[in-house]
């Protein structure tokens, strides 16, 4: 792939400005990683599309993506007193039925941000008198560390140390918002690093459905580049899977890694907040690694509950719904004051439109 | 959650590296990347290193990253 | 707020729940007992009847030069007590009088407050008060009185300090946060973002070193060579510390009822600062600075500040920069690197506790 600056950010865009005028309808491209919704906004990218590309988020936002019923059953953990709960700090301000986990810490619950598994790990080495729960979300780029800190807890013998585990696979997601009939995306963004670990190969199946598919890297160059070959491919009639970013993403992905998902996980169905469940998209452990189950060591279950009121996150995952049409955006629901994960989550749709975009004509 | 970075491998012991992004040093588990070796640039996410890159493609997305403010020069 | 609901973290992380709590607990519940100002330091005529001379007309008129006391006041809480580049000793000293340079004001004394943890080492308490002598020495300040309590394990983590500042304000200097007029320009004095990745980088957790170091320093010589420069023409100092640039530019917006455009490639940052960040996930433009400040001057004389800023003697951490400008809108607006546009928002305040 050829080389990607800011100068050729500008060109970029100034060609797919010209492909989108060839195309007679407005063209919606979706990306599906919370990494990319905030470069996109960060980069102001929007800024110099024309309207005619919409660049929609689908559910690429882990904590977004997570049900109420999950962040309940952490919740739960949390306030028994009995745990550590080592989350990322984007979980710490969602709203569960009752609480967040910011508030259940200031009534005294043992709540530690931490920037990953293996950090969590570190945490359960040095405090042998804790009992550490990570809460391990995320998609194929975060799951291989969880997968290594149950190894390492494994040979270590390490009792302490257990995982609530909610990986998403992305494969069986964009395979279900294609298929779902109130949406029509014309392309996928793709997640750089997720596809780092799966390979490009992974994405064939949503090309042959007739979505182009190109894997960006998360520099705003990058994602214009991405967006122009994908109406490259619209205005050609084809549908193929591309790789951007070429610069980290092998073909093959990372084969040690997807190994070590087969040692630890068993693909498992998956219940995502707006999508229901999705067969086989996700992870859940399997064999001798079952021991570190958090649900199963400590007797908490997963019970479904409603999402708040009036909250729209579900159909914001979907791309069905902008964030800024949801009703309570910007008023009841806002950063200081969320409502939903959606604008919690640094990387939720929500939060990324109100803190980037809304009003940004300045 | 899917922030990654390119850094030089420093050194290695057993499991784990001493990748220097920047002038910052990580330690990195780089059990997902076997092959690499001291003086190799990997790509760092979260403690883990999940892919070996050559010094060409670490420099083009470092290059590309510092664009964004005014940068010294490291 | 309710009485029930609970104090949390973000509470003092400098954005807007920080303000929210000030404005809806502190100021609403003192009432007319409170001057009611939210400058990090109050500007008093205390020879004559009571009046805070804020306001721009009141300079150089009349001959009664009295001279006006700036007075501030601070706690330092930073976990950990030690970090590359400094401590807490010589933060509280450098907050304290940069809190004052930032009203234009010539830093003259400090108490310090020490509020320390039973259970901590002597030789702790030895070396963060050599510290904050060391950085009254360079400042030129000197500590005028202070207290000392100290209570049982757990109910202090460590040290916390408190300290107030009194400084004299010279004659027609009126620097305030309600300043920004449209068409002023926008300087930063250095590169963004040291103090707290200094800090964040030692806490548990993180396993990673960095050879980013705090830049906490004190402000007052800089500033000092500023205004004689630039003279009458200084609108707004502040310093970005907690909520780093992003909350010092909101607050100066907004205080002064103005909008700002700034450049993101024109804002310096050191390039560890800007990796680590990214390793971190954090908003560089929302990281504490301990020895940085944004200044906004009328129209056409940012070439002449950068000057007076860039001539007192280069040192690593000096970078100045013009980084925008005072519009007619409303809130901050970032022109970033690509051409585009976007808002930069007050932050939330959840980031980095502890971090000053």
């Amino acid at each position: 792939m050829p080389s990607t600056s800011l100068e050729s950010l500008h060109a970029d865009v100034a060609a797919a400005r010209e492909l989108a005028a060839k195309i007679p309808r407005p063209v919606t491209l979706m990306e599906v990683c919370g990494t990319h919704t905030v470069a996109i906004c960060k980069s102001g990218l929007r800024d110099l599309l024309p309207k005619e590309i919409r660049l929609i988020s689908g559910p690429g936002c882990p904590v977004c993506v997570s049900t109420q019923g999950y962040i309940d059953a952490c919740m739960e953990l949390a306030a028994s007193g009995k745990v550590t709960l080592a989350t990322y700090g984007d979980m710490l301000r969602v709203p569960g039925t009752k609480l967040s986990l910011a508030e259940a810490r200031a009534r005294g619950a043992d709540v530690r941000v931490v920037y990953s598994a293996l950090d969590a790990l570190t945490l359960a080495r040095a405090h042998r008198d804790s009992a550490v729960v990570f809460v391990a979300v995320g998609f194929e780029t975060t799951a291989p560390a969880t997968a290594l800190a149950v190894k390492s807890a494994d040979a270590e013998g390490l009792r302490n140390f257990h995982v609530l585990v909610s990986h998403k696979r992305i494969i069986p997601a964009m395979a279900a918002l294609v298929a779902a009939p109130d949406l029509s995306i014309d392309g996928f963004i793709c997640p750089g690093h997720v596809s780092v670990i799966i390979g490009p190969e992974s994405y064939h199946a949503i090309a042959k459905a007739g979505r182009p598919c190109v894997i960006a890297g998360f520099e705003g160059a990058d994602v214009a580049r991405a967006v122009r070959m994908i109406l490259e491919q619209i205005t050609a009639g084809r549908s193929d899977v591309e790789n951007e970013y070429s610069r980290a993403v092998k073909p093959g992905g990372n084969p040690k890694a997807l190994k070590l998902f087969n040692d630890v996980f068993e693909v498992a169905d998956e219940d995502w907040r707006g999508l229901g469940v999705i067969p086989a998209s996700g992870f859940a452990l399997k064999g001798k690694y079952r021991t570190f189950d958090a649900l199963t060591a400590y007797g908490v279950t997963i019970r479904p509950a409603p999402e708040p009121k009036g909250c729209l996150c579900g159909q914001v995952v979907r791309g069905a719904v902008d964030p800024e049409d949801c009703a309570l955006f910007g008023t009841g629901c806002t950063p200081a004051h969320p409502i939903g994960p959606c604008m919690v989550s640094r990387e939720g749709s929500c939060a990324a439109h109100y803190k980037y975009a809304r009003r940004a004509a300045g | 959650m899917c922030l990654a970075v390119p850094g030089k491998i420093e050194s290695i012991d057993g499991d784990t590296g001493v990748v220097n992004i920047e002038g910052n040093r990580v330690h990195a588990m780089i059990s997902l990347v076997p092959e690499a070796r001291v003086g190799d640039w990997v790509l760092v996410h979260a403690g883990l290193a999940v892919t070996v890159m050559s010094e060409a493609d670490a420099a083009e997305t470092l290059n590309l990253m510092r664009e964004k403010y005014a940068v010294d020069e490291p | 707020m309710n009485d029930a609901d609970k104090i949390l973290l973000a509470h003092g992380g400098g954005g807007e729940l920080t303000a929210k709590l000030v404005s809806e607990v502190i100021f609403a519940g003192l009432g007319d007992a409170a001057l009611g100002s939210l400058d990090d330091a109050a500007v008093l005529d205390i020879c004559g009847p009571q009046a805070v001379k804020t306001s721009r007309s009141e300079a150089g008129r009349g001959a009664a030069a009295a001279p006006r006391l700036a007075f501030t006041t601070d706690s330092f809480v930073v976990k950990p007590l030690f970090f590359p580049g400094g401590d807490v000793g010589r933060l509280a000293v450098c907050g304290t009088v940069n809190d004052l340079s930032m009203r234009g004001a010539r830093p003259l004394f400090l108490s310090l407050a020490f509020i320390i943890e039973e259970g901590l080492e002597i030789g702790v308490l030895r070396r963060v008060v050599a510290s904050a002598a060391a950085a009254a020495r360079e400042a030129g300040v000197k500590v005028a009185t202070g207290d000392t309590k100290v209570v049982e394990r757990g109910a202090a983590d460590g040290l916390f300090i408190n300290t107030a500042g009194v400084g004299s304000v010279p004659e027609g200097v009126e620097i305030s946060l309600s300043g920004a007029r449209p068409g002023d320009e926008i300087l930063v004095s250095g590169p963004v973002g040291n103090h707290a990745i200094a800090v964040l980088a030692q806490r548990e957790g993180l396993a990673f070193e960095t050879t980013v170091e705090s830049d906490v320093r004190p402000l007052n010589r800089q500033v000092e060579m500023l205004i004689a420069s630039v003279g009458v023409g200084v609108h707004v100092l502040n310093d970005p510390t907690r909520g780093g640039l992003a909350a010092c530019l909101n607050t100066i917006a907004a205080s002064g009822g103005v909008g700002i455009e700034v450049d993101e490639a024109s804002i310096p940052v050191d390039s560890s600062v800007a990796f680590a960040s990214e390793m971190l996930g954090l908003d560089v433009l929302e990281l504490a600075n301990e020895g940085k400040f944004v200044a906004v001057v009328a129209r056409g004389s940012a070439k002449k500040a950068l000057d007076a800023l860039q001539n007192q003697g280069q040192t690593p951490i000096s970078r100045p920069a013009i980084i925008g400008h005072v519009t007619n809108g409303r809130g901050v607006t970032l022109v970033t690197a690509s051409g585009g546009r976007r808002i930069l928002e007050m932050p939330y305040g959840e980031d980095a506790p502890r971090i000053c």
